[in-house]
């Protein structure tokens, strides 16, 4: 693009570069050895060409969970959240001219407070991983010690963000098992290993393995000092007790099923939710109920003085950027299935996660469930081949199988997380079971 | 040109009414634990149309690029083309399940990489991560980058130095990762003072992090002498990339020696910022720090991208997954579309339009230190505090009142009143003409038009006070506190 020279003109000078003379011959390049610019059809061509090799979970049937699910998204969902009044708006600084965003992001705050019970959720992290590590630091805040108990049937991924959160504060972690019958937690081995160095424990409902464990509600009741925090899938929270009720002092979780494209894993949504009492050791940003200058109702950002913009290396966090379009989507989605919508799919995620379950389990090899807790829509299944390899013959079918669980659990190695959701059909399960059969045989 | 945002008293969505008409409908029974039973679950039920009437009318309370001229320095606010929108929103791209065989995902694998590769061309490093999901945790990102690199030297290495002119985001993210943080305060110049940098330098320096040009506006010229004595000390050179948008073609933080860099692909890379997020903060290293990126890595090999995880001195993950992937993509098409040439001239222009609208407002605003601007220039309005008592604050709901977003503002810390203004490129000459005069007329308003201003938005004055001390943080603690005289 040609430069506008009425401006050039007005500063007095005839070459751009006048403007650069501060940058030192030292440090200077002659100019980026990248391909010249293309036109806007040539990018949508290439970039669309390119991303053609993608096989999607439109095309072929998924059974793939583990943290990001394939759900059904509401077509008015994408409209809402591609207002670009919203899309192309910078964090509400200045509250007058930005109502829309503050209140839609009050309103996710409020949506997604009502569905964990708790009071409290700021208006976003990164994901459900990194809202674990902000988890864990804030209970060092809370009770200063230095251990934190995970369950050791985790995400990997998550373990190893956790640990690049805590190391900072001098914190480390503690293992306890799972239960190898039900899939739940080990209350015993919580028990052991709980001492007085825990600042915080955490749980996962529905876990790793698919499981509702009800022992998470003892958590609370065996260590009323220890802060609780809970991890959950909010879309199982339609059906499933909420942690607010059984005593937990933050909730996190991936907010992703709630109406979020899964995006190759990105951008998420991290749900942090905590108790009152516990406000201002919380990271993220937070949005209140005002009044304007007239009395009227009105939205502004609110306990800045915990973010890193105040505060700098006294801050709970450093994060500025969050995933405020991703809340504001989780909030459309809920309004537009509404509660009843809600409940409605995660029956039938459940539901259809044990028709599957029911369909495996008889297969030569095959034994679904591993674990007889309760499930929500995944479950662990025992393979007759190495999942990975599993895998790789199924997608010749036209299938993409589970998520193999050695990765997460290394003793785990012929095991496969199956998922389903209220987009998997009958029709998708009969040739997953066509296809299982010919490639074990 | 006047200006009028809409003013509807927009329920909360708690209080709209009307019936669910969602489908499909489930009730059959399911197993539960007695014990894990839900009973009730207050979210609303009422119609789609309902639902989506209500997000219009907040849209259209609500102020993006889309709606005008939005120079918030430092963020970058620059124009979002559709063409990256329209990309990132392919079924290629949404419908596509992070844990699929890497076979099935040669796409996203090739772009990821495609996309690596030209941002180490555009910052001068050797290795990239797309993984972190915006610019602070980007730093965070660098900053345990430097933490590993300098345990496996055996050094112990517990401080990181900062400007006192630095984002907040850099001493919060290198504390975060467990260093000491030592601000040093600027020279008289408004740009590093190497002397202070030399006096809190030691063999405990872990990184010095540094934003060039630096939040004034101002180009660091000791660049070249801070990073030879920061070396000499056996320390990194931390680029903060929020500035990037004035450099690019010009010099990179490669040129400038830097060791590690962020990327702010919200700002500098064109992707909507979604009022908050989704960002994206991918991070550069020199080859002696690329063993240290987290995992996985994106490699090459008889044509055919794979994820490599075996990479033993990797600080690990910082997320889950890869990174903000439809960010990335906008990012990429960007960068294809404007090409090494077209990068050049972004800055050229963002440039051209800063300096020039700067020589718009000084002098009717002042402007401390040096008067060459890179991208953003800071302005203060210290005069019209003490002469009329109008503060940046006011300047600011003035501004809204025309129509325009606002600088940043009180921001940085070293000029008093401060208003931190950054055009960006894409701005014309008569855009650019109508914000100054806009600025010019504030200055010779009526202090109280200004002092109860705006009057033009959805609402007057926010009472900040208000949301502080009532701690209205949702509908359920709204319930709760409800009374008369409630919001």
């Amino acid at each position: 693009m040609v430069l506008d020279r009425r401006m050039l003109e007005a500063l007095g000078i005839d070459d751009v570069d006048q403007l650069f003379s501060d940058v030192p011959d030292e440090v200077r390049i002659d100019g980026l050895p990248l391909p010249t610019g293309k036109s806007e059809m040539e990018v949508i061509i290439k970039v669309r060409d390119m991303l053609a090799q993608n096989t999607t979970v439109e095309q072929v049937p998924s059974f793939l969970g583990g943290g990001i699910y394939n759900h059904f998204i509401p077509s008015a969902v994408k409209a809402i959240a591609g207002r670009s009044e919203f899309l192309t708006s910078y964090t509400p600084y200045q509250a007058e001219i930005s109502q829309g965003m503050l209140q839609a992001l009050f309103e996710y705050q409020s949506m997604m407070s009502e569905l964990t019970a708790m009071d409290v959720v700021n208006s976003s992290n990164y994901d459900g991983a990194t809202a674990l590590g902000e988890a864990a630091t804030m209970c060092h805040r809370i009770s200063p010690k230095s251990a934190f108990m995970v369950p050791s049937a985790m995400n990997w991924e998550k373990r190893s963000v956790l640990k690049n959160y805590i190391d900072g504060v001098g914190m480390s972690v503690i293992e306890y098992c799972y239960d190898p019958y039900t899939g739940g937690m080990d209350m015993d081995d919580v028990r052991s290993k709980m001492t007085s160095d825990v600042c915080g424990i955490y749980a996962e409902v529905p876990n790793l393995f698919g499981i509702i464990d009800p022992n998470v509600t003892k958590l609370k009741k065996e260590f009323p000092e220890v802060p609780l925090v809970v991890g959950v899938n909010p879309l199982s929270l339609a059906l499933v007790r909420p942690p607010g009720e059984y005593g937990a002092d933050i909730v996190i979780g991936e907010g992703q099923p709630l109406g979020i494209s899964m995006s190759f894993g990105g951008p998420l949504l991290g749900i942090f939710a905590c108790r009152s009492e516990h406000v201002r050791k919380m990271p993220g940003r937070l949005i209140g109920m005002t009044k304007d200058h007239d009395g009227r109702r009105a939205f502004c950002m609110t306990l800045q003085t915990r973010e890193q913009h105040i505060r700098r290396s006294k801050a709970t966090s450093n994060i500025c950027s969050n995933e405020a379009l991703m809340a504001v989507t989780a909030s459309a989605y809920l309004g537009i299935v509404g509660a009843k919508g809600l409940r409605s799919l995660a029956r039938l995620n459940m539901k259809n996660a044990k028709l599957l379950m029911d369909r495996l389990d008889p297969l030569d090899g095959f034994m679904a469930p591993m674990f007889d807790g309760a499930h929500f829509n995944e479950f662990v299944v025992r393979t007759p081949l190495h999942p990975v390899k599993l895998n790789k013959l199924l997608l010749r079918h036209g299938i993409i199988g589970g998520m193999p669980m050695h990765t997460h659990v290394p003793r785990m190695t012929e095991h496969m997380l199956m998922t389903a959701t209220e987009l998997t059909t009958m029709k998708d399960i009969d040739k997953l079971v066509i296809a299982l059969q010919e490639v074990t045989q | 040109m006047s200006y009028r945002q809409a003013r509807y008293d927009e329920p909360l969505i708690f209080e709209l009414l009307g019936g669910n008409d969602f489908c499909p409908v489930c009730d059959d029974k399911v197993r539960i634990p007695e014990e894990m039973v839900r009973q009730d679950l207050c979210l609303p039920d009422i119609p789609e149309r309902e639902v989506v009437r209500h997000y219009i009318n907040l849209s259209q309370m609500n102020f993006g690029v889309d709606n005008g001229m939005y120079p918030l320095g430092s963020c970058t606010m620059k124009y979002n083309p559709k063409y990256a929108d329209l990309l990132s929103s392919l079924s290629t791209v949404t419908s596509v399940h992070p844990y699929q065989d890497e076979e099935s995902v040669q796409g996203a694998l090739q772009l990821m990489r495609d996309l690596e590769k030209a941002l180490c061309i555009i910052s001068g490093m050797d290795a990239v991560t797309l993984q972190p999901a915006a610019g602070a945790h980007g730093e965070f990102t660098g900053m345990l980058i430097a933490k590993a690199y300098h345990a496996a030297n055996n050094q112990q290495r517990d401080e990181v130095i900062v400007p006192d002119s630095a984002h907040g985001t850099n001493p919060a993210s290198a504390a975060m990762a467990g260093f000491t943080v030592i601000e040093v305060p600027s020279g008289p110049d408004g740009c590093i003072d190497l002397e202070a940098v030399k006096a809190a330098l030691s063999e405990r320096t872990a990184a010095v992090m540094v934003t060039n040009p630096n939040t004034l506006g101002l180009f660091e010229k000791d660049i070249a002498d801070l990073a030879r004595l920061v070396h000499s000390y056996g320390a990194l050179l931390y680029y903060d990339g929020a500035n990037l948008n004035a450099i690019m073609g010009i010099t990179t933080p490669g040129a400038m020696h830097f060791d590690i860099v962020h990327f702010n692909l919200h700002k500098t890379f064109a992707t909507p910022h979604g009022g908050g997020g989704p960002g994206a903060g991918p991070v550069g290293v020199r080859m002696y720090l690329e063993p240290y990126l987290p995992v996985p890595r994106i490699i090459s090999e008889d044509g055919k991208y794979r994820f490599d995880y075996d990479r033993k001195e990797s600080i690990g993950k910082v997320r889950s997954l890869y990174g903000n992937f439809g960010v990335l993509v906008r990012a990429y098409a960007y960068i294809l579309e404007q090409g090494g040439d077209g990068l050049k001239d972004v800055s050229q222009r963002a440039v051209l339009n800063s300096n020039y609208l700067k020589s718009r407002v000084v002098p009717t605003y002042e402007m401390p230190f040096a008067q060459l601007r890179k991208h953003e220039f800071v302005i203060s309005a210290k005069k019209l505090a003490k002469e009329k008592g109008v503060h940046a604050t006011d300047i600011a709901k003035g501004l809204l009142d025309k129509g325009f977003m606002t600088p940043t503002i009180y921001f940085p810390s070293l000029v008093e009143e401060a208003l931190m203004i950054e055009p960006t490129e894409t701005e014309s000459k008569e855009t650019l003409d109508r914000y100054a005069q806009a600025l010019i007329d504030i200055a010779s308003a009526d202090p109280e038009q200004l002092r109860t201003a705006p009057h033009n938005t959805a609402i007057s004055r926010v009472d900040e006070v208000y949301a502080a001390k009532e701690l209205i943080l949702s509908w359920r603690i709204y319930q709760r506190k409800k009374g008369p005289g409630s919001p």
